[in-house]
C-alpha cells in the first residue's frame, strides 16, 4: 500500500495537531488582555454596584461605561472559557470530554449574550 | 519513520497524588486554573444582576438584596480574590513565557506575591465597601 504520509510531511508544517503554536499564542494574548480588562471591569462594576435602581440605570446607561464594561466582560468570559476548556481537555476524556467542551462553550457564549443584552437594554 | 505509531506509545502519567510532592510553584499554578474556573462560575451572579437591573425595577428589587446581602458580599469578595489571583497568576505565566524568572527562588516569591497581592486587593475592596 502506498504511503501517503511521507517523511517530509511528518517533519514539516504545524506539528501533529496541525495547529502549531496557535493555541499557546492565543492563551498568551488572552492572558495579557485579561490583565488589562479585569481591573477596568472590576472598578466600573464596583462603582455601579451599591446604588439605587435609578443610579444603576444612569451609571450603566453612560455610553463609555456600557461599552467598556461590555468589552472587558467579553474579554474575561472568553478567557475563562479557554481556561475551562483546557481543564476539560486535561481531566475529562472521551465522549464526556467532548460534550463538556461543547457545554462550556455554549455556557460562555450564552453568558456573553445575556450580559451584552442587559447592558444594551440599560444603555439604550 | 513515515509509519504512524499506532500503539505502544508512552502515556504521560497523572502525577498529582502520591508521586508528586506539592510545591509552591505547582500548587500556585493549579490555583490559577481553579480561580479561573471560580471566576467563570461567579460570572453567572454578575450577569444575573445586570439582567435584573435591565429588566425592571421590580425584578431589580427582588435580585439586588440577594447580591447585596452579607452572603452575596462574601461571594463577590471571593470573586475579587479569585479574579486578582488569576490575573497575577496569568501575568506570571506570561513572564515565564517571555523567558524571564526561570529560577526556583524567584518563582516561589512570585507565588507568594500572587497570594499576598490577591489578599491585599480583596482586603482593600472590603474596606472600600465598608467605607461607602
Amino acid at each position: 500500500m502506498q504511503r501517503f504520509l511521507t517523511d517530509r510531511k511528518r517533519a514539516t508544517g504545524l506539528g501533529s495537531g496541525r495547529a502549531g503554536t496557535e493555541h499557546h499564542w492565543q492563551m498568551l494574548m488572552s492572558s495579557l488582555a485579561v490583565v488589562i480588562a479585569a481591573p477596568v471591569f472590576f472598578i466600573l462594576f464596583a462603582v455601579g454596584l451599591q446604588r439605587t435602581y435609578a443610579e444603576v440605570l444612569a451609571w450603566f446607561g453612560n455610553p463609555f461605561v456600557a461599552i467598556t464594561v461590555a468589552v472587558t466582560m467579553v474579554v474575561i468570559l472568553r478567557h475563562v472559557m479557554f481556561e475551562a476548556i483546557e481543564a476539560a481537555e486535561d481531566y475529562v476524556h472521551g465522549t464526556l470530554g467532548q460534550l463538556t467542551i461543547v457545554g462550556i462553550t455554549w455556557a460562555a457564549y450564552l453568558l456573553m449574550a445575556v450580559g451584552l443584552f442587559a447592558l444594551a437594554r440599560m444603555a439604550l | 519513520m513515515a509509519d504512524v505509531n499506532r500503539g505502544n506509545r508512552p502515556l504521560s502519567p497523572f502525577m498529582i497524588g502520591p508521586y508528586y510532592k506539592p510545591q509552591l510553584t505547582s500548587v500556585s499554578s493549579i490555583m490559577v486554573r481553579i480561580t479561573g474556573l471560580v471566576v467563570f462560575g461567579l460570572s453567572v451572579v454578575i450577569i444575573a444582576w445586570l439582567l435584573a437591573a435591565s429588566a425592571s425595577e421590580t425584578v431589580f428589587a427582588a435580585v439586588n438584596p440577594i447580591v447585596q446581602s452579607w452572603f452575596g458580599d462574601l461571594v463577590l469578595l471571593a470573586g475579587v480574590w479569585c479574579l486578582t489571583y488569576h490575573v497575577l497568576g496569568r501575568l506570571r505565566h506570561v513572564v515565564w513565557d517571555f523567558g524571564y524568572c526561570w529560577n526556583v527562588k524567584v518563582s516561589e516569591s512570585l507565588a507568594v506575591g500572587m497570594f499576598v497581592g490577591a489578599t491585599v486587593v480583596a482586603g482593600l475592596t472590603f474596606i472600600a465597601f465598608l467605607a461607602t
